[in-house]
């Protein structure tokens, strides 16, 4: 019997509906010790070394955005995956999909996008795959990209080992690559020059692994910071209490979040991580993280926590305190 | 709107701590002077789902002093919508060669047959969400062939806009362009609420967005008939805060007002254009409320200068009663007589993801709210 009748657009949100039906689906049919933690990357042992193995399918309109193109997502998704499983990316894969019609230009546009992201992860794209399908098929362009790296010898990041007490940073303001998206997709006219965050991270990360301490790290894409912090608590099953005041968000994103009716703790980042890190090594990764490009806003915002209940705390920025759920179905606009 | 105009209102003062905790603590105070004067507790009501949010996405209700709770009100757009009206919308998408034009909120409110505009779009429906029924005019204008019909429901924030989109539509001589005028009109509500005398109200928190287009005037009578207090209030922490100190304050004083809280945005007299206009595009008719029926005098539908543009007219779209669905409480909640954990169905079968009832459908309701925020 199937878990449920058809696919609603809420299975792809990146939420509770997204992890239920790969949980139920996917997992079911799949069943195998590297996929079971459900991780940014599977581990897989080689001829006695450890890889780290992902992929990724990206749909996005407009295809290009202030900040970025789905080909920039699909090359920084793809290795940031690898990145925060410790994994050094050694090579990308890359599928396209493609629609009747699509100008060449664009498609050129795309690829030399690709291209400049690979570079600078230090990562190439050795293998591909093209489809075309019929005028009407399919939205112009869909990317697939697969990358497989390799995780140094005594390395081990995984949410299961998070622990209470143990400190949550945040590489940068969150939430501009999905305001950044929604702005150009529905031509809000939005002020602020909110542009999307895609960016290759492995630099970053490395950076910050170099200082002892960090237990896991996890790419904060679809469904937010909030829905990372659900999934890392419920896979070490301790608490997450999260700062409201410390989240670093920019004032451009914020009052666009304010105006769509968005929470900025749910909505999708293409070069933002969360550092799970040892309490007494938080300040060092911090600085190591700051003094790198992609990490300078960079801020401690929360800590794991015992709970009875694995689950997500929010201290308010008026100092009350609710629970910060899963994203539930998708984040829609409001009427007023 | 700009970003620069958003940052006016809700510069990061208003959700300062240490205001916050200020504001707190006068509120221990003037709560026990009050619950004194009124049997030993006082229900306020937030009129508004924008409230509901801001209530619970702050956290503020474990802050409040015993014996001070907040009530949801009949204020959210998607809930108060009656089922009857939801099926409307819904018997729209069945009309050949049809776009339907909505705000996202509508797209998951289920009709009596336990469908919704969503379910529609999957079987084939062309469904669209849109941010501003402007776009919905410019999509008409695009597509002369089609019919384009923008899914009007809401309050006196949102019947200016439709109502400013359908004027424009008629300037442009457009005759593809339509819209359902479901609209509800915020005052009429409140005495729905309050002629029943079973009614636990002690004060209301208005709409700041409704006033910054109705003004103040259209509330006196709750503040002099019924002698209850009201503030007009703004949407952030602090402006919630402040503006339930001030109904504190009236009850204290036994002097029962309508206030401005939210100044900053409320003029007394409103928005004079948007009033006008409401009153050019827009009749006074009654409006069919869930969960308390059709009432006169509530709603908005087109005048007579606009009726070429009512989708209902022009479909033939025929009302129908309908049952609310089985087990669901929202109507006890919008009445301010429940709380969303009275309902058997909250938490249970009830969730975001499958709702029941309007109240968890609409982010704005207070079933969402409670759900969302785990209050």
């Amino acid at each position: 019997m199937a878990p449920f009748n058809k696919v609603v657009l809420a299975h792809g949100s990146g939420g509770r509906l997204s992890r239920e039906l790969v949980e139920s689906v996917f997992l079911k049919s799949f069943s195998n010790p590297s996929l079971r933690p459900l991780e940014d990357a599977a581990e897989i042992k080689v001829g006695g070394v450890t890889l780290a193995f992902t992929t990724d399918s990206y749909v996005v309109t407009p295809v290009e955005f202030p900040g970025g193109d789905i080909g920039r997502v699909a090359v920084c998704g793809t290795v940031n995956d690898l990145a925060v499983k410790g994994a050094r990316p050694a090579a990308l894969s890359a599928g396209f999909i493609l629609e009747e019609g699509f100008p060449g230009a664009l498609l050129c546009r795309i690829t030399a996008s690709m291209r400049r992201a690979a570079d600078e992860a230090g990562v190439s794209i050795v293998t591909g795959d093209t489809k075309v399908v019929e005028k009407g098929k399919a939205d112009g362009i869909f990317i697939n990209t697969a990358g497989v790296g390799l995780i140094p010898k005594g390395r081990r990041l995984t949410s299961a080992a998070v622990r209470p007490g143990d400190i949550i940073i945040v590489s940068g303001n969150l939430a501009d690559h999905g305001v950044a998206v929604m702005n150009a997709r529905d031509r809000l006219g939005l002020e602020g020059g909110v542009r999307s965050d895609a960016a290759p991270l492995n630099g970053l990360i490395e950076a910050a692994l170099r200082v002892p301490g960090i237990r896991a790290m996890r790419d904060i894409t679809r469904g937010g910071l909030a829905t990372v912090l659900n999934e890392v608590s419920g896979a070490c099953g301790f608490g997450a209490e999260l700062d409201e005041n410390s989240v670093p968000v920019s004032p451009a994103a914020k009052s666009a979040c304010a105006l769509l009716g968005l929470d900025p703790l749910y909505v999708a980042n293409e070069g933002k991580i969360a550092v799970f890190a040892a309490p007494e090594a938080a300040l060092g990764i911090l600085k190591a993280m700051r003094a790198h490009g992609y990490g300078r806003k960079a801020a401690i915002v929360g800590r794991m926590v015992k709970e009875k209940i694995p689950r997500v705390r929010l201290n308010t920025a008026i100092g009350g305190s609710r629970i910060l759920l899963m994203l539930e179905g998708e984040q829609l606009p409001r009427i007023c | 709107m700009r970003n620069a105009a958003a940052e006016r209102f809700s510069s990061p003062l208003w959700r300062d701590r240490g205001l916050a905790s200020a504001a707190l603590s006068e509120m221990e105070k003037l709560a026990l002077l009050a619950a004194a004067k009124n049997g030993g507790r006082v229900n306020f009501m937030e009129v508004c789902g924008t409230h509901t949010m801001a209530i619970a996405a702050s956290g503020m209700r474990r802050l409040f002093p015993e014996g001070l709770r907040m009530l949801s009100g009949p204020g959210c757009p998607v809930c108060v919508t009656s089922q009857g009206d939801i099926d409307r919308v819904l018997s729209l998408t069945a009309i050949p060669g049809v776009i339907i034009t909505t705000f996202g909120d509508m797209l998951k409110v289920k009709g009596s047959k336990g469908l919704d505009l969503h379910a529609m779009r999957e079987s084939g429906a062309d469904v669209r969400v849109v941010y501003s029924p402007l776009d919905a005019v410019a999509l008409a204008a695009a597509e002369p062939a089609r019919q384009v019909v923008f899914i009007g429901v809401g309050f006196e924030t949102t019947a200016p806009v439709i109502g400013a989109a359908v004027a424009r539509a008629k300037k442009m001589g457009l005759k593809n362009f339509s819209s359902t005028a479901f609209f509800k009109l915020v005052p009429p509500a409140l005495e729905l609420l309050l002629s029943d005398p079973g009614n636990k109200i002690h004060g209301f928190i208005l709409p700041g967005h409704v006033s910054a287009i109705i003004g103040l005037e259209p509330y006196r009578f709750v503040a002099k008939k019924y002698r209850v207090p009201c503030v007009v209030t703004g949407f952030e922490p602090l402006d919630i805060l402040t503006a339930i100190n001030m109904l504190l304050k009236q009850i204290v004083s036994g002097k029962p007002a309508v206030e401005d809280e939210y100044f900053r945005a409320v003029p007394a007299d409103g928005n004079p254009a948007a009033k006008k206009l409401i009153r050019e595009v827009f009749t006074v008719t009654p409006a069919s409320w869930r969960a308390i029926g059709t009432v006169k005098n509530t709603g908005l539908s087109f005048s007579k200068a606009y009726a070429a543009f009512d989708a209902v007219k022009r479909f033939g779209i025929k009302y129908k009663e309908a049952p609310e669905p089985k087990g669901c409480r929202c109507g006890g909640i919008l009445l301010g007589k429940a709380l969303p954990p009275d309902c058997p169905l909250f938490g249970k079968v009830c969730t975001p993801s499958s709702a029941v009832g309007p109240c968890m459908v609409s982010s704005e309701g207070a079933c969402a709210a409670w759900f969302k925020y785990g209050n």
